[in-house]
């Protein structure tokens, strides 16, 4: 086996046996992102040094046996995620030179864990985006074939999954932006319930929906990063005090037939979506077949709201981003356009030069929608169908462990398609956004291939908290299904 | 909901930004094509339901009213783009 083909699970296995070296393993991989990173376009940020120092100081606590759940285990991390003397950019121009002074509470977890810092992966500016074209710095490709998006906003985690420069990686998902680039890349994404993991350094966008996850190679891999991430943290007030499991058990005596007795509820009003691809159909099918042969009864539920989600969520994600956006205003940190000679015009200079035109066109979306006279028509009706469609939820789960749809209602398009219709590119979001909305955890696994060799995600979406069921159907199906080749060639 | 250039204008200052003529006239197309498709939100029954911030947990979070260090001024203005010292700088706020 090759050193990029190690999963987190077999990276461990075989550093603790000393089997491998972290050095080793960490060059193989800068090395492989030296070689093609170029043509993907997944890191903005690689810090060669900074990664080798880390592995050498990795081997010498395996060789003093002072480990813990990922010591020596290369991870990369979305650009929106706060490293201490590391720049994070979210890719966007007023933040291009921001070097914080605090590691976000899941980078301090990860480095807590031994894990190494491979480096800091492209987004969708300020995670705003289901492409990852909008990154004021670069275009990431996707790694089946470099004419295509990788989907987004984690389209560079996404990508340095599937193009294996690193073992695993994070990324953030306030509407699909974990779940929808896993699966066009052809990787595992996992959105946990808000509250499982605290949001403290993470930039923030839309603080009611987002959610820091894994993305990974397999199931047993997002568990194990998982486990590292998740947990109570008093810096973040919203993260939740609940216990965290150890969420490999889920994998535990995991023989055919295991799953038996579960039920996978199929929302009808997913399948009537307008524009749904008949290869996303296919693989739709297949997975629903497989789950059947394992044991799990599948059954056809009701979301009644599922036709407002995208309305109500262009609403309430944009007005909660142009709340905080606000902060970017050429004071305290980041980009400041100097040529004013008052206040109001430096703020509207340096923002104007800053934000990319996605990102203000959401703001502008926010600030009207919150603007005196239409708060009650647009951000109050939004706010009350939110409470329609968790309640959809809630209902639903009362005769099924977790539900099962497609996770985009189509395979990833041509990069560049859909840069100039910003409402076609929301409309793809219409599988994923519910989940924020509710607060539920989904996962997205892969399910296929198009006829164009691109891959194609299911996802499954359980009650909060329970993770759990996601992992354990997930790798029940993840172990059943023969998907072929896993992995592209570079 | 239609969105006129004017309009974008008047968004923009609210927003702090500056929007040159060019772009008013995409992004008013734009913001109008959208808000048009959130107009079907109108059609969803509403009526008594209580409105949802988000699914976090609705309790209090506190903490002991302890004195703690803070990261003191060369950290917190280490990003600072303009500074004097330990304040920050910006241009003239009264004319």
């Amino acid at each position: 086996m090759e050193y990029h083909e190690l999963t987190i699970d077999n990276a461990v296995k075989l550093l603790l046996k000393h089997e491998i070296s972290s050095f080793d393993l960490a060059s193989a991989l800068l090395d492989r992102i030296e070689k093609h990173d170029e043509k993907i376009g997944s890191f903005i940020t690689v810090d060669k040094d900074l990664v080798m120092e880390q592995a050498k100081k990795a081997d010498k606590d395996i060789a003093k046996k002072n480990t813990s759940a990922l010591t020596g285990v290369p991870i990369a991390l979305k650009d929106i995620l706060c490293t201490r003397g590391m720049k994070t950019t979210c890719a966007s121009r007023i933040l291009e030179n921001f070097i914080p002074q605090y590691d976000g509470t899941v980078v301090k977890k990860l480095k807590g864990n031994g894990a190494i810092i491979i480096g800091k992966t492209n987004l969708d500016e300020f995670a705003m985006g289901s492409s990852t074209e909008n990154s004021a710095f670069k275009i990431t490709a996707n790694p089946w074939n470099t004419l295509y998006v990788p989907g987004g906003s984690s389209g560079g985690s996404a990508a340095a999954v599937a193009a294996q420069f690193c073992c695993g990686a994070l990324g953030t998902d306030t509407g699909g932006s974990i779940r929808q680039p896993a699966s066009h890349c052809g990787v595992v994404g996992l959105k946990p319930t808000y509250g499982r993991v605290s949001r403290f350094g993470l930039v923030s966008y839309g603080s009611s929906l987002d959610q820091i996850g894994p993305i990974t190679k397999n199931v047993k891999d997002a568990a194990l990063l998982l486990n590292v991430i998740s947990g109570n943290d008093k810096m973040d007030s919203t993260s939740a005090k609940v216990d965290v499991p150890d969420f490999t058990k889920a994998f535990d005596k995991f023989e055919k037939g295991s799953l038996k007795g579960m039920t996978a509820g199929v929302p009808k009003e997913y399948l009537s979506v307008d524009g749904i691809d008949p290869e996303v159909e296919k693989v739709f099918n297949n997975a629903k077949k497989i789950f059947k042969d394992l044991g799990v009864k599948i059954k056809e539920i009701s979301l009644p709201h599922t036709d407002y989600v995208v309305a109500a969520y262009y609403i309430i994600a944009p007005c909660e981003a142009s709340s905080n956006l606000a902060r970017f205003d050429g004071v305290k940190y980041g980009l400041r356009e100097k040529s004013s000679d008052d206040i109001i015009d430096m703020y509207k200079k340096t923002k104007s030069k800053g934000f990319g035109p996605e990102v203000q066109r959401r703001i502008l979306i926010g600030t009207y929608a919150l603007s005196a006279g239409y708060y009650d028509a647009y951000y109050g009706r939004a706010s009350k169908v939110r409470t329609l469609i968790m309640e959809d939820f809630s209902k639903a789960f009362e005769t099924c462990d977790f539900i099962l749809t497609p996770v985009a209602p189509a395979p990833a398009f041509k990069i560049g398609e859909n840069i100039d219709d910003p409402l076609t590119m929301y409309l793809t979001d219409i599988f994923t956004l519910s989940a924020n909305m509710a607060g539920i955890p989904g996962i997205s696994i892969p399910g296929g291939y198009s006829s164009k060799g691109l891959p194609i995600g299911i996802q499954m979406m359980a009650q909060r908290f329970d993770e759990m069921s996601l992992l354990r159907a997930g790798f029940g199906f993840e172990t059943t299904i023969q998907l072929g080749k896993k992995f592209p060639d570079l | 909901m239609k969105i006129s250039k004017d309009e974008v204008e008047k968004i923009a200052h609210l927003a702090r930004l500056e929007i040159n003529d060019l772009q008013k006239k995409k992004m008013a197309g734009q913001l109008s094509n959208i808000l048009q498709y959130i107009d079907k939100l109108k059609d969803a029954d509403v009526e008594g339901i209580k409105l949802s911030s988000g699914a976090a947990f609705m309790n209090n979070v506190l903490r002991d009213d302890k004195l703690q260090a803070s990261p003191g001024p060369v950290v917190t203005l280490a990003n600072a783009p303009e500074r004097d010292e330990d304040f920050y700088t910006v241009p003239r706020v009264v004319k």
